[in-house]
């Protein structure tokens, strides 16, 4: 509702016919949902759940642990909380059987109790069969008085704020510059993204695989994402384009693609969320005050590295240049004697590249899962939008601003919420400089 | 000819005795570069005033600014004594300026007399509370009327069925511009109507722009084709650079040394009348 | 294998009431993308938006009828929200930004943050007894010739979705056969060329989105009645993508389109259910090649190699006229 109201003023000065008869009928409207969705009141269902008894061993004294935050979640997105009562006990229902993710929130830990494994704080896999009070384990045992700082929470959160800033900004980089060169918007980069990742689990993990160490298993993996971007620009999107099929057509066939791609993955990788067996349960190291995972800060200054070299790439090497030129003025590019379908090949090769990069740092900081790409999508999209469709450069700045503002945002609204966060930067900054940070106004026409 | 009594001196910026269009100090530029400069312009009404200038000198952006279809970084520009800043594009074209573009737009899978219906612009059924309600019949029969006389005029009678997009370019061109007509506009602005069109066809149109004249109309066009601008314009405005650098009749351009060293230079062979 | 009896369930769940609804969907996105060439992405959230509209409003102790009402208000202002921020701006914007906010919605609605109103992951339940009061037929039994029977709480729905999809049928094509969808037309041809026409476009896409919102919000309605459910997980992207199928598939930009491609669409998803269903009874080596499960997911990769093959090979879809299409490069 608030978002509806804060539009409608700058809306009216936009249309000076019919809107504002729609404006005062929309706001009553809006005001009527307002007032009854304030009354509701849920309905609980009975069946499934996932519970547990805290208790701790003090002096070879078991007490039980009261006001404990226990947190249930799946895929990510979370279904529900508890807390522990005066015997320990907690229960948190959930919606059917399934695989759920259940965390313990340590800052709610009493002080001088603490996991004694400190890895085990969150539960990756609990399974919850038909009908099932699915009971886990969290073993508690005494440990050093940990109280966090506001600073040390700030600089973590921006910490992981940059990690996930670089992982959107390697994975945005691709589809801006296809805009750039195409005018497409892709709607299968998720796709290219979840591949990288699975490719690389393959490669490492998969008992079907060679076992090779992550570093070594990404080589092939990113290969095959800038081959399959060049198989998707030969195959298809080149042959479209030829017989003059329009934009918007493409769009369409763009998530037909997706679609498809995203349930291969499913069929072949399966719906479970999986870890690369390197780089699992790292310590944090303590820099300026701060905890940092050694992985963020690989995945940090990879990207950093890799996004440079984009640059350089664009403003310093003939074929960077030509790319630049195509997507400035197509028309203009291809006659002054640049190939342009070179150019767009060389781009999707590019942008398969970088997606599988970023889909691999996203599994190592997350899990591989196969939608992982398509919620990543939306967090990609934000960043483009707010730096500017089409150009490379806003891309990297967007990426790592919605990464930082998302993980911010945690500090203040539900961490369930983040995504909704990086939806309300996209649409607020399409309301105030569409064309992005670093775009031109000429480009959204 | 308008032009053996000229209405004004051949002089950049000159005040016309009825302008219907006045531009003040328009500038449009695309980051660096300018693209219009106009310090001040008035088209005098029921004339044929072509835009002429070499590649990039700004015109089409200036139809752009001044047709609401892009925003002027500066300056002001009226339409009959009403200010033109900031309104949109449609508003501009229902206060009685309409435009064509360079690339003909037509509406493909509409047919030739649903083209011309779309232009009409006193039908009830086009607000969604008078397609709901109904009652639209009797100004759409009157707009049918309209438009089969435009489309005979156009010779496009035939066709009335058609989809738009199976017409070859020229007839594109015609229907295009019967559609700009079946608005009713006071002010008529053409974007190159003959370019790409053969021969027989550009001596049928120009006829025609002529004819938009004689009607009250004031054309505004531009045009590359030196004997066709020679040949129809009352009055001859030359951008270079996004700039006004001449103006004045035909006859007078021809013999301009600004304009020749600014665009016919550039054209040599295919320009020179 | 018992042809017959796939080829019934195909039928049966062809002229069932999930068809209906997801043939009123198709007409919302087909006035939006067909007619008005708006790339909605999220056409699901439209469907959620009437759906938790309507069974909040039951849940806070408003009548059903009231909550249907507000349940398309909300996708009505749903379709405000979406529109006015990107309807200015080249048509990815808006593809952007549906897609977005579908999954986003889907993801609020889910959380304990608003369990307090949609009740979360579990979402609510039984909130259409008023509906099923005025059922005439007795909900126990069961109508039809032979094995092909339906119960009379389905008949009960099926009769009343299907008289709305004629009741919208008519109503779009009263809107697309007057200026109004003359004009809608020009803007999904040409934007500019509309605009140089006195139109103003953005109005149109405006309205055009909202329609079709609230269009989209009545087939949410219908399903979550039939099922006296709303779950967020029945809200999944996927529901917007076989949407597309349907419409293409029967003809985008065609009045009766939508519809032909519910019944094709439905009719193909379910016999192809219950091939796999009753080969998976009889050769047990099928089931340890493709399980159950796999066999839903390999369904859904065909729809989306189905959407791409559609897009490219026979964009005018079963009820579109082909010179129509080839005539611009759309």
């Amino acid at each position: 509702m608030l978002l509806v109201t804060s539009v409608w003023p700058s809306s009216a000065t936009y249309n000076r016919s019919t809107v504002p008869s729609f404006a005062r009928r929309l706001i009553i409207f809006g005001l009527l949902v307002a007032a009854l969705l304030s009354f509701a009141s849920p309905v609980m269902a009975e069946g499934e759940a996932i519970k547990g008894t805290l208790i701790v061993r003090l002096d070879d004294v078991r007490s039980p642990v009261e006001g404990v935050t226990m947190i249930v979640s799946q895929d990510g997105t979370e279904i529900g909380s508890g807390t522990s009562d005066a015997e320990g006990h907690w229960l948190i229902p959930v919606p059917g059987p399934g695989i759920y993710q259940v965390r313990l929130d340590i800052s709610t830990l009493p002080e001088g109790v603490t996991l004694t494994d400190p890895d085990k704080v969150e539960l990756p896999e609990v399974e919850v069969t038909e009908g099932q009070e699915k009971t886990v384990l969290f073993p508690l045992g005494e440990g050093a008085v940990s109280t966090v700082s506001t600073f040390e929470r700030v600089g973590t959160l921006f910490v992981a704020g940059l990690k996930l800033g670089a992982v959107i900004a390697l994975s945005a980089v691709g589809l801006s510059l296809i805009f750039a060169v195409t005018g497409l918007v892709n709607f299968a980069h998720g796709e290219m993204v979840t591949l990288g990742a699975v490719l690389a689990y393959f490669f490492s993990t998969s008992p079907a695989g060679p076992g090779w160490p992550l570093v070594v298993a990404a080589v092939p993996a990113i290969l095959l994402g800038a081959g399959f971007g060049w198989v998707q620009d030969r195959g298809l999107w080149r042959s479209l384009r030829k017989q003059g099929m329009g934009l918007i057509s493409m769009m369409v066939v763009s998530i037909g693609l997706a679609f498809a791609m995203r349930h291969v993955i499913l069929v072949v990788f399966s719906g479970q969320r999986r870890l690369f067996s390197d780089y699992t349960g790292q310590s944090p190291v303590t820099i300026l005050g701060i905890p940092m995972v050694p992985k963020h800060l690989v995945t940090i200054a990879v990207a950093v590295v890799v996004l440079g070299a984009i640059g350089l790439f664009l403003q310093r090497t003939k074929a960077g240049t030509a790319v630049r030129a195509v997507s400035d003025d197509p028309d203009l590019a291809e006659s002054s004697g640049i190939n342009v379908d070179r150019v767009i090949t060389v781009t999707w090769v590019m942008a398969g590249g970088l997606a599988a990069l970023g889909g691999i740092f996203f599994g190592v900081n997350e899990a591989v899962q196969w939608d992982m790409g398509f919620r990543l999508l939306l967090l990609i999209f934000a960043a483009v939008v707010l730096g500017g469709l089409g150009t490379a450069y806003g891309a990297m700045v967007g990426g790592f601003v919605v990464g930082v503002t998302v993980e911010m945002s945690t500090m203040f609204v539900p961490s369930e919420l983040k995504s909704a966060i990086g939806l309300l930067l996209l649409i607020v900054m399409l309301l105030v400089r569409p064309q992005g940070l670093l775009g031109s106004r000429e480009r959204i026409g | 000819m308008v032009a053996d009594q000229p209405f004004a001196e051949p002089v950049p910026g000159v005040a016309k005795s009825d302008p219907v269009l006045v531009v003040d100090g328009v500038t449009r530029t695309f980051g660096g570069l300018v693209a219009v400069d106009v310090g001040h312009l008035e088209i005098q009404r029921h004339t044929v005033t072509s835009l002429i200038g070499p590649n990039g000198a700004g015109k089409t952006t200036l139809f752009n600014v001044l047709s609401g279809f892009d925003n002027a970084n500066a300056g002001e520009w009226h339409l009959n004594g009403g200010s033109l800043v900031g309104i949109p594009a449609h508003s501009v074209a229902r206060r009685g300026m309409v435009r064509t573009f360079q690339l003909t737009r037509s509406l493909a899978r509409l047919t030739v007399m649903e083209n011309l219906l779309v232009a009409d612009q006193h039908n009830p059924g086009e607000r969604l509370r008078g397609a709901l309600l109904g009652g639209w019949g009797a100004a759409e029969a009157d707009a049918k009327e309209r438009a089969a006389a435009l489309l005979d005029r156009f010779g496009l009678s035939t066709m009335v069925d058609e989809y738009a997009g199976s017409l070859s370019g020229g007839q594109r061109k015609l229907l295009e511009v019967a559609r700009a007509l079946m608005v009713g506009p006071e002010v008529i602005m053409l974007d190159e109507p003959m370019a790409g069109v053969n021969p027989a066809l550009t001596q049928s149109l120009l006829t025609h722009i002529q004819t938009l004249r004689d009607d009250g109309m004031t054309v505004i066009f531009i045009e590359h084709d030196m004997d066709v601008v020679q040949e129809i314009s009352d009055w001859v405005v030359v951008l270079a650079q996004g700039a006004v650098i001449a103006e004045g009749p035909p006859s007078s351009i021809a013999r301009n040394r600004v304009v020749i060293d600014a665009y016919l230079g550039e054209h040599h062979g295919d320009a020179a009348p | 294998m018992d042809l017959v009896a796939i080829l019934r369930d195909g039928f049966l769940a062809m002229i069932g009431p999930v068809t209906a609804a997801y043939a009123i969907a198709a007409i919302s996105l087909n006035l939006q993308f067909g007619y008005t060439g708006l790339l909605n992405f999220g056409q699901v959230a439209f469907l959620a938006a009437g759906a938790y509209g309507t069974s909040i409003t039951v849940e806070a102790g408003g009548s059903l009828w009231l909550g249907i009402a507000i349940g398309i208000m909300l996708a009505v202002l749903l379709g405000a929200m979406l529109g006015l921020p990107t309807l200015r701006l080249r048509a990815d914007y808006l593809a952007i930004t549906t897609i977005a906010v579908a999954e986003v919605i889907r993801l609020v609605v889910r959380s304990s943050w608003a369990e307090p109103v949609t009740n979360g992951v579990f979402g609510i339940q039984g909130f259409a007894n008023a509906f099923f009061d005025l059922n005439p037929f007795p909900p126990g039994e069961t109508y039809g010739i032979g094995s092909w029977l339906v119960t009379g709480r389905r008949l009960w729905v099926m009769i009343v979705s299907w008289v709305v999809v004629l009741l919208l049928l008519l109503l779009v094509r009263r809107l697309i056969n007057s200026p109004w969808g003359r004009v809608v037309k020009a803007v999904r041809e040409d934007e500019d060329a509309t605009r140089a026409l006195g139109k103003n476009v953005f109005n149109y896409k405006l309205q055009s989105l909202m329609i079709g919102g609230a269009i989209g919000a009545i087939a949410g309605i219908l399903l979550a009645i039939e099922q006296q459910n709303v779950t967020p997980d029945a809200y999944l992207p996927n529901i917007t993508f076989i949407l597309y199928v349907i419409v293409i598939l029967g003809g985008a930009g065609t009045i009766v389109g939508p519809l032909v491609g519910a019944l094709v669409f439905q009719f193909l998803f379910f016999t192809f259910d219950a091939f796999m269903a009753s080969s998976q009874a009889e050769i047990g080596w099928l089931n340890t090649l493709i399980s159950p499960a796999e066999a839903g997911q390999i369904k859904l990769i065909l729809v989306g190699a189905g959407l791409m093959a559609l897009m490219v090979f026979r964009p005018q879809g079963i009820l579109g006229d082909p010179d129509e299409v080839t005539l611009d490069g759309r």
